[in-house]
């Protein structure tokens, strides 16, 4: 009798330590983490985020100042490569930045309950994702200062812009994404900002007055704040699926071998949410490492279930380059006949094969295992991979295949330039905004995780434990 | 074979309101590859000097350039005749619905391909989309060394660093030919003016001139060879630019 009740207990006991939903803390101590977590700044986050604002200065804002003024010479684009890093790192970053939006709203959809602790690390990321994949298109502009010539507005010579035009989808999409997903980022924010303004004291007391819009916690605002984020949530996953899906188009819709594939569209939705999760897991993984008690809310169980997601989209995505280039073979145009050879023979061929490997073989060898997937140093580092992967497979959409042309006369390879610099600054930029606002804002919504502790409860039926849960709002 | 002084330059009307459609005939055979062309394009059309340096990382701005290949292994290799490249003034051009600024723009007089320069702001989609490959990007600002500085056409625009260029078929010349016809109060002859490029071309293997009149030059030529070929004309874009190979 004694060891049934030892072995129920022991039982409990793990189920309490695995899952968050099933482990709460008092309220007001839970509050207590969280603004401890947003005020406890070390010396060494002061030196890596003067590190980061160098290379940003560097990288980011004097390189492009120097592009501005000497112009695009001095960058590697030439023909035939006209596009180059620019538009992989823009790609890059919008695909960073579908993580959040995936994990924030499609799993708030399907109520799936381990997403409660991260969704506002990962919304972050789609924000300020979506800021680097800004620079990285405006800095590839030969004439940026002119940019505005892009939106419709109204003018004397009634000059609108080309909506025959990818590049003018893509403005739209990805502005509606930005408004969007800032929105989406913001709402739930709401009532931990109002958390965070009862506990602080000084400019973070203003601060959070503000951005919590008086909000006090009334069943109304309640009601108002809810149905504001279930049409946001629903509202955003078109969206999501739209940005991406435009992008590509600026590849599939132009008349040249390689890119004109009609499987662009959900290839690069796949190739998003594949560099995405990596990125969310290694962000995750960061971010339980060096902040204050993030251990007890970012646990292996999420870790899990974000690499089960992540072996899911690596398959996917699997399928998909192969349908793409199988579709493409079989058209049997002799241009794109010669440029997929040239992805893999061509002198560029070991950054095709080190794209396998990073996007399928890394992810499939270890994110199988459960105990490999649970350990949070190797579950990001396979993040980090599968992002470098993605980050060649953009590579080799953009600057290799433009290498190849129906003028072989123009062949030429494309050797970068002063993007190099720049991309090293938005990947610094994104990490200081992030630094940044891990230290304003609440990282965890703290109010959403005590909503599912409160549903969440062990309960005993016979000699079993089961996890019981009320009804899901 | 029938060589251009055995053709009568014929009488072309333009009729008022309308720019005709002008097309060039192109032949590799009697081309023989001296540069003259790309010289005078890019006096005629104040082309950028790009210099030494960025010239060797191969930014030289060109409207038309002389391709030339290889065949075969080496050491059986056999030149290919010369090929002068150059804007094909597509009737169904892939540069002009892609960009997002309508700085690549089709006119409806002279049924030309237009790159209006002070709209461009350079996203280099329409060179991208570009199967010729014949539109060249200002990289940067170049200086023009003494003495050419003096040298500038004043019918042309000069472009800034950051603006796409290309091939206009030298636009300012039709207009000039077609004010000074009007002036006149008479029609623009065939073979009254020409492009920088014909005019240049020392062995006449350059025909500018309307291709909708079966009586121009460039109709009748193409009409006597007989055997004209356009470039890529299996993707629908409607080349202004018949090229003569082997005949």
């Amino acid at each position: 009798m004694t060891d049934h009740k030892n072995h129920a207990e022991h039982a409990e006991a793990h189920l309490r330590e695995k899952h968050l939903m099933l482990d709460p803390l008092p309220r007001g101590r839970m509050n207590e983490m969280v603004m401890e977590s947003m005020r406890h700044i070390t010396w060494k986050f002061w030196v890596v985020f003067g590190i980061l604002a160098a290379i940003s200065a560097y990288g980011l804002f004097y390189s492009w100042g120097v592009m501005i003024a000497e112009g695009l010479g001095v960058a590697g684009v030439n023909r035939p490569v006209y596009w180059g890093i620019f538009l992989v790192n823009t790609v890059f970053w919008i695909g960073i930045s579908h993580a959040g939006t995936f994990i924030s709203a499609i799993l708030r959809v399907f109520k799936a309950e381990f997403r409660r602790p991260f969704t506002r690390a990962a919304e972050l990321m789609t924000t300020f994702g979506l800021v680097q994949a800004g620079f990285s298109i405006f800095m590839h502009m030969g004439r940026v200062w002119l940019s505005y010539w892009l939106m419709p507005y109204p003018n004397q010579r009634l000059l609108w812009p080309n909506l025959h035009s990818p590049l003018s989808w893509d403005l739209l999409a990805i502005t509606t994404y930005i408004l969007g997903s800032t929105m989406y980022l913001f709402l739930p924010l709401i009532p931990d900002m109002a958390m965070a303004r009862d506990r602080s004291t000084g400019w973070r007391k203003t601060l959070y007055k503000i951005l919590a819009l008086g909000f006090r916690g009334t069943e109304g605002e309640w009601t108002h704040l809810r149905n504001a984020m279930n049409i946001f949530a629903f509202a955003i996953i078109p969206v999501m699926f739209s940005v991406h899906t435009i992008v590509s188009w600026d590849f599939a819709a132009a008349t040249r071998p390689g890119w004109s594939s009609t499987i662009f569209g959900p290839y690069f939705v796949i190739g998003a949410l594949h560099s995405g999760m990596g990125a969310v897991i290694t962000v995750l993984a960061i971010i339980r490492g060096t902040m204050k008690h993030m251990k007890y809310f970012i646990r292996p169980e999420h870790f899990d279930a974000i690499g089960k997601l992540m072996l899911i989209i690596s398959m996917t995505w699997a399928y998909f380059f192969f349908n793409d280039y199988m579709v493409q073979w079989y058209g049997g145009d002799k241009w794109t006949k010669q440029l997929l050879h040239f992805h893999e023979a061509g002198p560029m061929g070991w950054m095709w094969f080190a794209m396998l490997v990073c996007n399928v073989v890394i992810p499939w060898a270890i994110l199988w295992n459960p105990k490999w997937r649970s350990t949070p140093w190797l579950v990001s580092t396979v993040g980090i991979i599968i992002n470098v992967g993605m980050w060649f497979e953009r590579y080799i959409i953009v600057p290799i295949s433009l290498t190849i042309n129906r003028m072989p006369f123009t062949w030429r390879m494309y050797q970068p330039g002063i993007e190099i610099p720049l991309g090293i600054g938005t990947l610094a930029f994104f990490a200081l905004l992030y630094m940044a606002a891990s230290k304003l804002i609440p990282l965890i919504p703290v109010w959403e995780v005590q909503e599912g502790q409160m549903a969440h409860e062990l309960k005993k039926f016979g000699r079993e434990t089961v996890v019981t849960v009320s009804e899901l709002e | 074979m029938a060589t251009l002084n055995d053709l009568k330059i014929s009488e072309v009307k333009l009729s008022e309101g309308e720019g005709g459609k002008w097309g060039m005939v192109i032949d590799q055979d009697i081309c023989t590859g001296c540069q003259a062309c790309v010289a005078a394009c890019a006096m005629e059309n104040n082309i950028s000097f790009v210099g030494e340096e960025d010239s060797g990382y191969g930014r030289s701005m060109h409207w038309i350039r002389i391709e030339r290949f290889w065949e075969g292994e080496y050491p059986e290799v056999k030149m290919t005749p010369n090929q002068p490249m150059l804007c094909q003034q597509c009737g169904s051009a892939p540069c002009e619905p892609v960009c997002p600024a309508f700085a690549t723009v089709h006119s409806q007089a002279e049924k030309l391909n237009l790159q209006v320069y002070n709209r461009c702001v350079g996203t280099r989609y329409c060179a991208n989309n570009c199967p010729y490959q014949v539109r060249s990007f200002n990289w940067r600002d170049y200086k023009r060394p003494e003495p050419l500085a003096n040298q500038l056409n004043p019918d042309v625009t000069v472009r800034r660093r950051g603006v796409m260029e290309k091939c206009t078929f030298c636009i300012q010349r039709i207009h000039k030919a077609q004010d000074q016809a009007k002036a006149e109060g008479r029609e623009v002859m065939d073979g009254e003016f020409t492009t920088a490029c014909a005019q240049a071309c020392p062995a006449n293997a350059i025909t500018f001139g309307r291709t909708d009149d079966p009586r121009s030059l460039v109709s009748q030529l193409a009409k006597r060879r007989g055997h004209g070929a356009k470039h890529l004309e299996e993707l629908g874009t409607l080349p202004n630019v018949t090229y003569f190979k082997g005949g």
